[in-house]
């Protein structure tokens, strides 16, 4: 492939682009658990209506970046701030929809319960639900395309609905941003369809940051990439698309993979 | 059965059971979606190392037993709130050491003559007042933090990692589960004894468990199936002159066996 040059010049310190709409901001982070640098020395921006994928290999550190932007885990060197906040601060900002949605499948709940714990109002009622809380969670019910099954029991869902009402639950508190963890790893391939269609749709009006293994979501949908293997490296894919529909009108899986591991720098 | 109710034992006994039914019915759900039975077991089982102690030094049983439970809870909820993979290694730890601190109490005390059986049995017919007011009470706690709380309680039950992050304190949740778990085993153990406590747990609230799709009626529907088995249970023990306890378990039991092979052919 003759494109090698031109990768590097598609790779741009994120620091460089304009600060002012970025809604999540990483700094010069580092992570180590006991003395095992998981992280090292990472810059990223995410901008407003970004659809960021965090891709790289199992213990890379994706999953420890992500535990860092939710405050899960305390940060130790550098910074993230998320609209200017620390991350413990702005949890409300994030909607978050966990790794594994295949636990408690015999737990007794209905779906548009699980959706209701995303509800982080600190005006509760007396006990039970609000009317408005209903109202809202069953809209967004619809919008996720999962209406019907509000009072369904959430075993006897399918894996992919079940993702559907977890990501309606992490859209019930409005988020500005939504962080998913490997949404389609226990999917089967009709439902990682509809779940990226869905993804597609949302990532109209919020964010989007998808942390997978799974190239497909890079190819479909997004518009940012970032490779961690301890250290980052960032794609603005935009431009890579833009590169290749120039040379030969499309992109496939290999050629992706091949230029995204010239560039890990 | 009916001419049984004249004897204040027999009363005292149908609002015992009744109360313990509900109370494991609301409480048996919450250790059974928590994947706690054998936690609860556990307690249980330590409950009689405080049965040791008040034989020992002279306090009320139902004292030193509640405390007891209650200390086993709080250990039980410390050294696994951040090590859940661990939650067997010391279940089996406080199940053993708590029986063998009662052994050896009840050992050391001259001139014991308290009726072993009927802590590992329980004693039904032998409630007092007193228990009945500590029954109720409890009863009336639980129903309160229910209310108030369920919402906590079902986020930290169903999936224990999310409610952390949106803010709800896990930590306090989980404690207060295994206390409230601590006491229904305590007066539990007074109706089915502390070997029989598992069943009453785990039998009524698998029924339900089949027959809802929320919490809260899970735990209603248990506490209804619970009371029918403890009330049928009763006057089969009254009628035969059986132990109320193992009564109460087969008839639970036999019934399961009925509802299975019913929801099988369904």
């Amino acid at each position: 492939m003759q494109s090698g040059h031109k990768i590097s010049s598609i790779w741009q310190n994120p620091l460089q682009t304009n600060k002012n709409n970025s809604l999540i901001e990483i700094q010069n982070l580092s992570f180590s658990y006991d003395k095992d640098l998981v992280l090292e020395n990472l810059n990223l921006e995410v901008d407003e209506k970004d659809f960021l994928v965090l891709i790289g290999p199992n213990g890379g550190g994706k999953s420890t970046l992500m535990k860092l932007i939710l405050g899960i885990n305390p940060i130790q060197n550098g910074s993230i701030k998320i609209f200017n906040q620390p991350p413990h601060k702005s949890f409300t900002q994030i909607g978050y929809v966990p790794q594994n949605t295949n636990i408690n499948t015999d737990f007794p709940i209905k779906a548009i319960e699980v959706v209701m714990m995303g509800h982080n109002s600190h005006k509760r009622p007396f006990f039970g639900y609000k009317k408005e809380e209903v109202a809202h969670a069953t809209s967004i019910l619809k919008q996720v395309g999962m209406e019907e099954f509000a009072h369904k029991k959430i075993g006897s869902l399918s894996g992919g609905q079940r993702q559907r009402i977890m990501i309606a639950r992490a859209l019930c508190a409005n988020p500005k941003i939504l962080l998913l963890d490997e949404p389609t790893s226990s999917i089967d391939a009709d439902g990682q369809k509809q779940i990226y269609e869905l993804l597609r749709e949302l990532n109209k009006k919020i964010t989007v940051i998808v942390v997978s293994h799974d190239l497909s979501v890079v190819l479909e949908c997004a518009t940012k990439v970032a490779h961690i293997n301890k250290k980052l490296s960032f794609h603005d894919l935009s431009s890579v698309k833009k590169e290749f529909e120039i040379n030969e009108n499309h992109l496939c899986e290999v050629e992706l993979i091949q230029m995204l591991g010239k560039c890990k720098c | 059965m009916l001419d049984a109710l004249s004897y204040e034992f027999m009363q005292n006994a149908l609002i015992a059971g009744i109360l313990v039914s509900l109370i494991s019915g609301i409480i048996g759900s919450l250790i059974v979606v928590n994947r706690m039975v054998f936690l609860a077991g556990g307690i249980a089982h330590a409950a009689y190392g405080g049965i040791g102690i008040a034989i020992f030094t002279g306090i009320p049983i139902f004292l030193g037993t509640t405390l007891f439970a209650v200390v086993a809870a709080l250990f039980m909820a410390f050294v696994t709130l951040n090590q859940k993979d661990k939650i067997d290694t010391f279940t089996g730890l406080i199940w053993a050491v708590g029986m063998a601190i009662g052994i050896i109490l009840v050992d050391l005390t001259p001139g014991y003559n308290v009726d072993l059986m009927s802590y590992l049995f329980g004693s039904i017919l032998a409630v007092n007042r007193e228990d009945l007011y500590f029954m109720a009470s409890l009863f009336v706690i639980i129903i309160v933090v229910m209310t108030f709380w369920y919402r906590d309680i079902l986020a930290v039950s169903y999936d224990s990692e999310y409610a952390a992050l949106s803010g709800i304190n896990v930590k306090f949740f989980y404690t207060l589960i295994l206390i409230l778990s601590a006491l229904t085993v305590v007066i539990a153990i007074k109706v089915v004894g502390l070997i029989l406590v598992i069943a009453l747990l785990t039998i009524p609230i698998y029924i339900a468990q089949n027959l809802s799709s929320s919490l809260y009626s899970m735990m209603i529907i248990s506490g209804f199936v619970a009371s029918c088995f403890t009330i049928v249970g009763l006057w089969f023990s009254y009628s035969f002159d059986l132990t109320s306890g193992a009564c109460i378990i087969l008839v639970s039991a036999l019934s399961l066996m009925i509802f299975m092979i019913f929801q099988k052919v369904k």
